[in-house]
């Protein structure tokens, strides 16, 4: 059964939820970082061992990358999404090692809707991807853009 | 750049330029971020960007790119000891303010804005302005980020 397609009217604060059961290996880690950020930790081993995080880990943007994917595979394609303008701030409290099973905690803070426009709004949202263990290996808030089910009357 | 202790607040630091073509667009969304305005032309055609867009992630991945390259260029001028930076806790503010089109030309630089003790002995934090351009002078990606940069080791 297809789930009804998500558009801004749908979306409602303080709802929490989580998806996708990503599972990070080395090749992948490796293959990001040596197109995007080929630095020691990201690309071998033994050089990774070395550095300040003590091991191979995912590049950060690769981390929001899979998070990116997760939310588009659980929700996005799925919604009248339009991108988003920007992302206010990403964390990245943990590194992401080989073997890490990653899921995504999506919890709406905020919607708001623009002065000037009637047929779509902002829904902030908060990210966290989460690994195995649970930990928060990294964490985001974004303001995502959905087109509206029905234009919203004007004001006045 | 060599040391934290080296690293001068306001410098500004030409990254070289990137052009996104139809075929690495829709690669990479296929990968991270499949909405239908970056993998698909037609879908992206009725879309409001009116034709294909690259995912908001691949032009941040091209940045940390072109800063990595950019870093090493430098260090290799520097025909002095390569600078260590450690891992980024996180980035602020990142915007995307224009759509990235297929044939768009990025060119990236990064500013130095200020430079910040750090808890973890022996580094210091560097936060800087990262941006792109496009090839019409408009402003397509601009982030804060920070990384920690080894400071000048004591001598004994």
């Amino acid at each position: 059964m297809a789930l009804s397609k998500l558009y801004f009217e749908d979306f409602e604060v303080g709802h929490v939820a989580e998806y996708g059961d990503k599972l990070v290996t080395a090749e992948e880690i490796k293959e990001f970082a040596r197109e995007f950020d080929p630095q020691p930790m990201h690309l071998d081993e033994e050089a990774a061992k070395r550095t300040l995080v003590g091991g191979l880990c995912a590049s950060g943007w690769h981390t929001c990358c899979m998070m990116m994917k997760i939310v588009a595979d659980g929700y996005l394609l799925n919604s009248s999404s339009m991108g988003a303008p920007g992302v206010e701030e990403i964390r990245w409290l943990k590194p992401v090692r080989p073997g890490e099973r990653l899921r995504v905690r999506a919890t709406v803070l905020e919607k708001r809707e623009p002065a000037s426009r009637l047929d779509f709004g902002f829904v902030r949202t908060r990210f966290e991807v989460l690994d195995t263990s649970g930990d928060c290996a990294m964490s985001s808030i974004t303001n995502l853009m959905f087109a509206r089910r029905q234009p919203r009357a004007a004001q006045g | 750049m060599r040391y934290f202790e080296d690293i001068v607040v306001g410098t500004r630091i030409e990254l070289g330029s990137h052009t996104f073509e139809a075929e690495e667009i829709k690669a990479f969304a296929r990968k991270y971020d499949p909405q239908s305005f970056h993998v698909d032309e037609a879908a992206a055609a009725r879309s409001h960007f009116g034709r294909l867009v690259a995912s908001g992630w691949h032009t941040a991945a091209v940045g940390m790119r072109l800063t990595v390259d950019g870093t090493r260029r430098e260090n290799a001028n520097a025909r002095t000891e390569v600078v260590r930076t450690g891992p980024s806790p996180g980035v602020r503010d990142l915007k995307w303010p224009k759509p990235v089109f297929v044939g768009d030309t990025i060119s990236y630089a990064t500013e130095i804005v200020e430079l910040r003790a750090s808890k973890r002995p022996g580094w210091g934090l560097m936060v800087t302005r990262t941006s792109g351009t496009n090839q019409h002078g408009e402003l397509v990606y601009s982030v804060q980020g920070a990384v920690f940069v080894e400071r000048r080791p004591a001598q004994a």
